[in-house]
């Protein structure tokens, strides 16, 4: 993959890590006019903290956030599905009004309660470069499930 | 399914579509109220819920429904193009010093912030009052009303319905562009296909205008996130059994229903002022780059609404809410809608290409009406993924290609550049001309870039 100076130029690539409770990571999945987000880890904490992150690299690259600022965020929805769409959607409010983006991101699940601190910083167009602003994450491709010994959170966010 | 799915494309364009379009047509005619037909335009692609290029209508009286989902998250996101006045050799003689004023005083991308900020108050109005509202503020000229669908003002709007949250996001943007597809965009007219009307739209040959494309920025979004939501936990209570939860709707007679048809057209009037103002600082830049231009409205179309219009089904005039989801408003000659200068012509109908192949000035028709509640298509509609295109392209091999060709393109964001590249889009002659063989609108003229500012 090419890149520019700042790396973000093209598509972001697939993150994995792996923690001794198990593989965590994110990916983008095809969607035609607009993308799909997948996070999955051994918990459905880490798979709500992943497709954060892959919100993220739908408009920049998340290595290229620095946790500057703290933001406490808080939800609730009759289901997990619904919860995930509420997360991202508050991930979007917050970086409108506040002009942010966040890269880091710690998620704490009550049943259907959502509480989450996240990092981030103003959005600097010279060193992000945004490529796009996320409307919304919709109800397409919508899914939170254990699969094959992880959990997934996935779905499409139009830009 | 209630009603047939009907495809408008040809065969070429049939092949290239995604099965997921006839999947979610098909979805869309299950959904009750629907009449006549589930259709999709020449450039219908994947949508959420309803496909991108989606037209279908509800009778209230039969249990119709409204749906979120069936308009968009950007609500009332539309094309406004102006005429200049301009020659192509005047405009060229200051092509970079216009394309850099035009980047440095519209605000686009993310992150960008309007120069306008309103208080809660001035939301309300702005709301109530659209593109009329911005007149009164001083941004734009009142004769610019009636070459804007609803002459400016969706009527209808209850600014009590939108969320605190969506008037926070919209706070800081009014007469900003947004990011992704959106633009502002130089381009000249290449090519008349039809004389007459093209004089009647004040279209020559060689002479240069200016498109916008935009739409009612978070405030819009916001508003398409809380709906979405309502209805989809609302949907059990309204006894809707939905193939997908992604088909979110509500009875349009139900306090969910009302409440996001107040809301939507709230997010609709919030779009007309928003290009209403862009024109303002349009007119602007000219002034102080091209004095000799005078900007005047040609029209301006919206693409994502549910609107309130009488068609005739069966020989009888009937009362019906038309979800466009990526598709413009087509009426033919004569519509008791248009402004006198137009009842002639049609209603001027914009398709944006991509940056890099040109845009067209179609007119609504007659025969439209009986074909899909005059309808017609909206633009290229993506051939590729964003994903998918960005892999393929970097942003400055993009910038660099188009420079050779004499287009100039300005952007924060050269990946935002690679996804917009013109070979990421379905070829938008196909799709104007899958338009005008079916009917639901005529071609009468070619525009091609000159300059874009992306968002």
């Amino acid at each position: 993959m090419t890149r520019n100076k700042t790396g973000a130029d093209r598509v972001q690539a697939p993150a994995e890590t792996e923690s001794p409770a198990g593989k965590c990571g994110w990916e983008h999945f095809e969607h035609q006019a607009d993308i799909g987000v997948r996070g999955y880890g051994p918990t459905r904490e880490a798979a709500f903290e992943q497709a954060a992150l892959a919100l993220t690299a739908v408009l920049t690259e998340p290595a290229l956030v620095a946790a500057r600022e703290q933001v406490a965020l808080s939800c609730q929805a009759p289901d997990d599905e619904l919860l995930l769409v509420d997360w991202l959607n508050a991930l979007v409010y917050e970086m409108g009004v506040r002009r942010m983006l966040f890269g880091r991101f710690t998620v704490r699940l009550t049943d259907h309660r959502l509480d989450a601190v996240v990092w981030g910083e103003a959005v600097n167009r010279a060193v992000h470069q945004p490529a796009v602003e996320v409307k919304g994450a919709t109800y397409t491709a919508l899914r939170v499930a254990r699969e094959e010994g992880h959990w997934v959170a996935q779905c499409v966010v139009d830009v | 399914m209630r009603v047939p799915g009907i495809v408008f494309a040809d065969e070429p364009l049939l092949r290239e579509m995604d099965d997921k379009v006839y999947e979610q047509v098909t979805n869309v005619a299950t959904l009750p109220g629907i009449v006549a037909a589930s259709y999709a335009m020449p450039d219908a692609h994947w949508g959420y819920g309803f496909p991108i290029g989606g037209v279908a209508a509800f009778d209230a009286e039969q249990g119709g429904i409204i749906s979120a989902g069936g308009v968009g998250f950007d609500i009332s996101c539309g094309v406004r193009t102006l005429r200049t006045g301009l020659t192509l050799d005047e405009t060229l003689a200051a092509q970079q010093p216009l394309a850099d004023a035009l980047f440095m005083h519209v605000p686009a991308g993310m992150g960008s912030r309007g120069r306008i900020v309103l208080n809660e108050s001035e939301i309300d109005a702005m709301l109530a009052g659209g593109a009329q509202w911005a007149i009164e503020r001083g941004w734009g000229e009142p004769a610019d009303l009636e070459r804007i669908e609803e002459h400016g003002r969706m009527g209808g709007a209850m600014a009590s319905e939108v969320s605190a949250k969506a008037r926070e996001r919209q706070r800081a943007e009014m007469g900003t562009l947004g990011s992704g597809n959106h633009y502002v965009e130089v381009q000249v007219v290449r090519e008349i296909f039809d004389a007459r009307i093209a004089e009647g739209y004040g279209l020559r040959e060689g002479e240069v205008v200016v498109s916008v494309h935009c739409g009612s920025r978070g405030l819009g979004h916001q508003i398409g996130t809380d709906f979405l939501r309502r209805m989809a936990l609302a949907a059990g209570e309204y006894g809707l059994v939905l193939p997908d939860r992604e088909l979110a709707c509500a009875p349009i007679r139900s306090t969910v229903g009302e409440a996001y048809l107040g809301a939507m057209r709230a997010g609709i009037n919030c779009a007309l002022a928003n290009r209403q103002i862009i024109t303002h600082l349009l007119r602007e830049i000219f002034a102080r780059v091209l004095p000799q231009a005078t900007l005047h409205v040609l029209y301006d179309v919206s693409h994502n609404t549910c609107k309130l219009e009488t068609h005739e089904i069966d020989g009888r005039p009937r009362q019906l809410y038309v979800h466009r989801k990526g598709a413009t408003r087509a009426f033919g000659p004569g519509h008791a809608d248009l402004p006198t200068a137009l009842q002639p012509f049609g209603q001027p109908v914009l398709i944006g290409g991509s940056m890099g192949t040109g845009s067209y000035v179609l007119a609504g028709t007659t025969r439209g009406e009986s074909l899909a509640f005059s309808s017609s298509c909206h633009g290229a509609g993506r051939r590729m993924s964003r994903r998918q295109a960005s892999k393929r392209w970097h942003g400055r091999e993009v910038i660099d290609a188009l420079a050779r060709r004499g287009i100039v393109i300005r952007s924060h964001s050269n990946r935002g550049v690679a996804e917009e590249a013109p070979d990421a889009y379905k070829d938008v002659a196909a799709v104007v001309d899958a338009a005008h063989t079916a009917g639901l609108s005529a071609k009468v003229a070619r525009l091609t870039p000159v300059m874009c500012i992306k968002g």
